[in-house]
């Protein structure tokens, strides 16, 4: 074990140098200054201050989760772009020769990459969440509900990811994986979408297609679930948008999100064993 | 056993040597895949490797056979299929089929890579790190404890003269600087088989003899060392046995330190040559022709010289000089490959 824990080290050392990494840290920083900027004048607003404290504290809340939404987009974007050249770039570069060469496993190989991006996503993902539920308690004075079960959501959102990103990547080159894993990410998207206007609208056919996408890739309908359970009980009574979620995914779907993501991890173990370097 | 010292000229210098019971590193017959079996003086056995992507076969069928202790030579023109070879007896390439054993174990055996050491031809790693760190990591997969990588990096990174750069980034180290640090994280665990891909590859001189010295100094050591280079003098210089390789076949071996393989060139300058001795050289020669006191005679094996001496001498040629003359590494090469051929 001790091979995977240095091939785990090595690449959280990797990606925590990438400067996609740092320009994705730069641009939530950017993204944190600029939304606890707008709450600020938010909450100072005069007009905003007549409003009902319910409303002006579910008002609040709204934005907390705009936020939050911005925050999976950008580390769903890190993730990918951080790792689609993990495992096909090392192989066309020949730098993975050196270490597969040496008395490790192949899955000790995969897995140890995985773990350090992983734990790179993790440490990602606490630092921007954070400072989102920090601005929004303190400038906001809105309180965190269900943030860590959302960001756990987010979490295994970006997991999925990273684990589809590792399979193509020992399929394909390093462009087709991110065309691929970023086209799939697309098509939950707008299956979210759709299912969200069936909803509203009660059409079974776009519901359908809504949770056949979420079958395919299931990583929206994650996105979906966490919305769900970050924002309040008026707000859920509230118009759909991409930031809330009118029909939520139920914890089933998750169970299968989760599913999903090993059965990914275990063709991406057996593929890479097979493969020639 | 025969002993016989000789005089023979080679890469246009005259050496003496004693020669010992020529022992001839063939190519060996496709054999059955269930006759391999483990030899203990075998570093490496492979038996009808074959390696095929898709309708293009790079591999067809690598017999071989390495002994332990030894400097080998792989060679064979561009896409001859050596670096896939070596991939496969590393285990980073799986065959069609065929099998081998490497140092008594099946090639894909993960423990079996504890004892063999690899230097890609293009050696690279993430550049943010120094020569140190990379040898600790390459170490630590290689399972060395940290007592030994505090002793170990250091002394590998003076080996291969990268002391005063211990403490740079690699980003702005030169293929040269590479290479010797890929050297040192091949032999960092003192392994019993090294494979060694193009190894002077972008050194300049004092590199490629810092090299060609670590490389006997494995041999000291008692390792096997497999050696893949396009730099045919260098290989002629440092190993024992050559291989050649086309088209993922064996098509000849050569043992540089013991008989050699192959045809030889006999100069003879003797008085009293005359047509009539010609044809009973042809019992040992595969062609003879003389110019005035000039006789130029061709065979297949060193072991016949003295007898074509003494017909000389029993048929009254005066003979004053005698003088065998080997093919160059690069003329073996070339007549094996085919002059077309390129490297």
């Amino acid at each position: 074990m001790t091979q995977l824990w240095t091939i785990a080290r090595i690449t959280f050392r990797e990606a925590a140098r990438r400067k996609i990494l740092w320009t994705a840290l730069l641009a939530a920083a950017a993204f944190l200054a600029l939304f606890g900027t707008g709450m600020h004048f938010q909450v100072r607003d005069p007009h905003f201050n007549r409003i009902p404290p319910l409303l002006r504290y579910q008002a609040l809340s709204s934005i907390l989760l705009i936020g939050f939404y911005a925050i999976d987009l950008l580390a769903v974007l890190m993730t990918v772009l951080t790792s689609v050249d993990s495992i096909s770039g090392e192989i066309a570069s020949s730098t993975i020769h050196a270490v597969a060469s040496k008395p490790i496993h192949r899955w000790q190989l995969l897995l140890g990459k995985w773990l350090g991006f992983a734990a790179m996503v993790a440490v990602y993902i606490t630092l921007v969440f954070s400072g989102a539920v920090a601005i929004g308690y303190f400038i906001g004075g809105v309180h965190p509900r269900g943030s860590f079960e959302g960001a756990a959501l987010i979490y295994l959102e970006c997991l999925l990811v990273l684990t589809l990103t590792f399979l193509f990547g020992t399929m394909f080159s390093t462009l087709t994986n991110g065309v691929i894993v970023l086209g799939l990410h697309g098509v939950a998207f707008i299956g979210g979408w759709l299912e969200q206007i069936g909803s509203v609208t009660e059409s079974g056919r776009l519901i359908t297609l809504g949770i056949l996408s979420s079958v395919i890739m299931p990583s929206e309908s994650i996105w979906r679930r966490a919305s769900y359970v970050m924002q309040t009980s008026i707000a859920r009574t509230l118009d759909f948008s991409p930031f809330v979620s009118r029909s939520a995914p139920n914890a089933n779907m998750m169970l299968y999100a989760s599913v999903y993501l090993l059965l990914a991890l275990a063709a991406a173990l057996y593929r890479f064993h097979q493969r020639d370097l | 056993m025969t002993n016989l010292t000789r005089h023979f000229e080679r890469s246009g210098e005259s050496i003496f040597e004693v020669i010992q019971s020529p022992t001839i590193l063939a190519s060996l017959p496709p054999r059955p895949e269930a006759s391999l079996s483990p030899t203990d003086n075998l570093a490496i056995e492979t038996s009808n490797l074959r390696k095929q992507f898709g309708s293009k076969v790079a591999v067809r069928g690598l017999s071989l056979q390495v002994r332990r202790g030894e400097i080998f030579g792989f060679l064979g023109p561009n896409g001859a299929g050596k670096s896939t070879s070596v991939k496969m007896l590393l285990g980073l390439v799986k065959p069609t089929s065929g099998q081998a054993q490497i140092l008594g174990h099946p090639f894909a055996h993960v423990e079996v890579r504890r004892k063999i050491g690899f230097l890609p031809e293009d050696f690279r790693f993430y550049d943010w790190l120094t020569p140190s760190e990379l040898l600790a990591f390459h170490g630590r997969l290689a399972g060395l404890t940290p007592t030994q990588l505090r002793d170990r990096v250091p002394a590998y990174l003076d080996l291969v003269g990268l002391t005063p750069h211990r403490d740079r980034r690699l980003r702005g180290f030169s293929k040269g600087m590479m290479q010797r640090l890929g050297l040192a994280q091949a032999l960092l665990h003192e392994p019993d088989l090294v494979f060694l891909d193009e190894p002077t590859s972008g050194l300049d001189p004092m590199g490629r003899h810092l090299v060609r010295d670590i490389i006997r100094n494995e041999r000291k050591r008692g390792a096997t060392v497999f050696l893949n280079s396009h730099l045919l003098s260098e290989v002629e210089i440092t190993c024992d046995t050559v291989v050649f390789i086309k088209h993922g076949e064996v098509i000849g071996s050569r043992d540089l330190h013991s008989s050699p393989e192959g045809e030889i060139h006999v100069h003879v300058r003797a008085h009293n040559l005359r047509h009539d001795v010609i044809p009973g050289l042809s019992q040992w020669t595969t062609s003879a022709h003389f110019e005035d006191d000039q006789l130029f005679l061709s065979t297949c094996s060193m072991d016949c010289l003295p007898a074509i001496l003494r017909y000389l001498i029993s048929s009254n040629v005066d003979v004053f000089e005698f003088t065998p003359q080997h093919l160059s590494l690069e003329e073996s090469f070339l007549k094996i490959m085919g002059e077309d051929q390129g490297l």
